[in-house]
């Protein structure tokens, strides 16, 4: 299994599951093809990180904070909040498409239930899973003036699978021809 | 027999509900503790010396972050708690985040006033994994003070049978 030590552009992920950007580059649309992977952002969701959370976004539905409610209770776990697997989606797209770049168009399914790793200490998660968010380009093409390229995109979970699948489109700068 | 012929009366009536508007204030250390708790470092939704000289002269908003409301509503006034509390009344108890999709149209600034419209826009049921369960579409517009449109997005709830 890929872990998040894998990752060089986020070291600090591994202690705090908060990456932390290597360098800003900013990607330009003649430089990107079909086919071409989005640059993967590895995530762990943390008991913590759904605490603050819930008080970021304002989604305070107590199963994911407290295991004694009936959902929680039913499936063992407090359970990852969908719209936040939204946001690391979101921010698989920022980090990469850079300053210039602009999110047109997302989409996501919150298809798996995701339960947060306990934190160990103040700092560190337990052992346990993470979370990469990926992406693929399948579509390049302008339209009224825009540069547009549309992606693939998915959170995997700790087996693999496609636990929220979606797409994005986005615009990027345009230089002119090579 | 249409989908839609299957559901409860009181299910059935909530498609066309619309909420009172919220207005939501967007400052900047909402921004940064929003992006806080996702784990993003990006400097232009979080240091005001970048975003000065990047391509908005200010801090913004990630996609998805859409401000705090001022004056929070009465949450059986919200669609998402009337929708749970009408589905629970028909059997379908502990909604659940489905997906959502976003049209984005223009950047959200830091002390922008947002003003969200949310409206149950469709509701139906489907068999899923051997079980009912009902779904039920929020769409909401994000307008600016301004006037402008800043995004679109729908938001879709799902409801297990008990």
């Amino acid at each position: 299994m890929q872990g998040a030590e894998d990752f060089d552009r986020s070291p600090s992920i591994i202690k705090t599951g908060v990456n932390e950007m290597a360098e800003i580059k900013q990607l330009y649309w003649e430089d990107v093809e079909v086919g071409d992977e989005v640059t993967t952002l590895p995530k762990i969701a943390t008991t913590m990180m759904l605490v603050k959370w819930a008080g970021a976004s304002g989604d305070f539905n107590p199963h994911h904070y407290d295991d004694k409610s009936p959902m929680a209770a039913a499936t063992g776990s407090i359970i990852v909040h969908g719209a936040l697997k939204r946001q690391w989606l979101i921010q698989l797209m920022t980090d990469w498409i850079g300053d210039k770049g602009k999110l047109r168009k997302f989409s996501c399914q919150y298809r798996r239930l995701d339960f947060p790793r306990r934190m160990a200490n103040f700092v560190d998660p337990m052992e346990g899973e993470t979370w990469l968010c990926k992406g693929t380009v399948t579509k390049k093409y302008v339209e009224d003036d825009q540069h547009l390229v549309e992606c693939e995109i998915w959170v995997e979970n700790g087996q693999g699978e496609k636990a929220v699948p979606g797409n994005a489109t986005v615009a990027l700068p345009y230089q002119g021809a090579k | 027999m249409t989908e839609s012929s299957a559901l409860a009366d009181n299910v059935r009536a909530l498609i066309g509900f619309t909420a009172e508007p919220v207005v939501m204030e967007v400052e900047r250390g909402a921004i940064k503790r929003f992006c806080e708790a996702v784990g993003d470092s990006n400097p232009l939704f979080t240091d005001e010396e970048y975003a000065k000289n990047g391509p908005y002269g200010d801090v913004i908003c990630p996609p998805g972050f859409f401000g705090w409301p001022i004056k929070p509503a009465p949450i059986m006034a919200e669609p998402t708690a009337t929708m749970t509390a009408e589905f629970a009344k028909a059997g379908f108890p502990g909604l659940l985040d489905g997906g959502i999709d976003y049209e984005i149209y223009i950047p959200i600034y830091s002390g922008d006033v947002i003003v969200s419209s949310a409206k149950i826009a469709d509701v139906y049921e489907r068999e899923v994994k051997g079980g009912k369960s009902l779904f039920g579409v929020i769409e909401i517009t994000y307008t600016n003070q301004n006037g402008d449109m800043v995004c679109k997005a729908r938001r879709i709830l799902i409801g297990r049978q008990a």
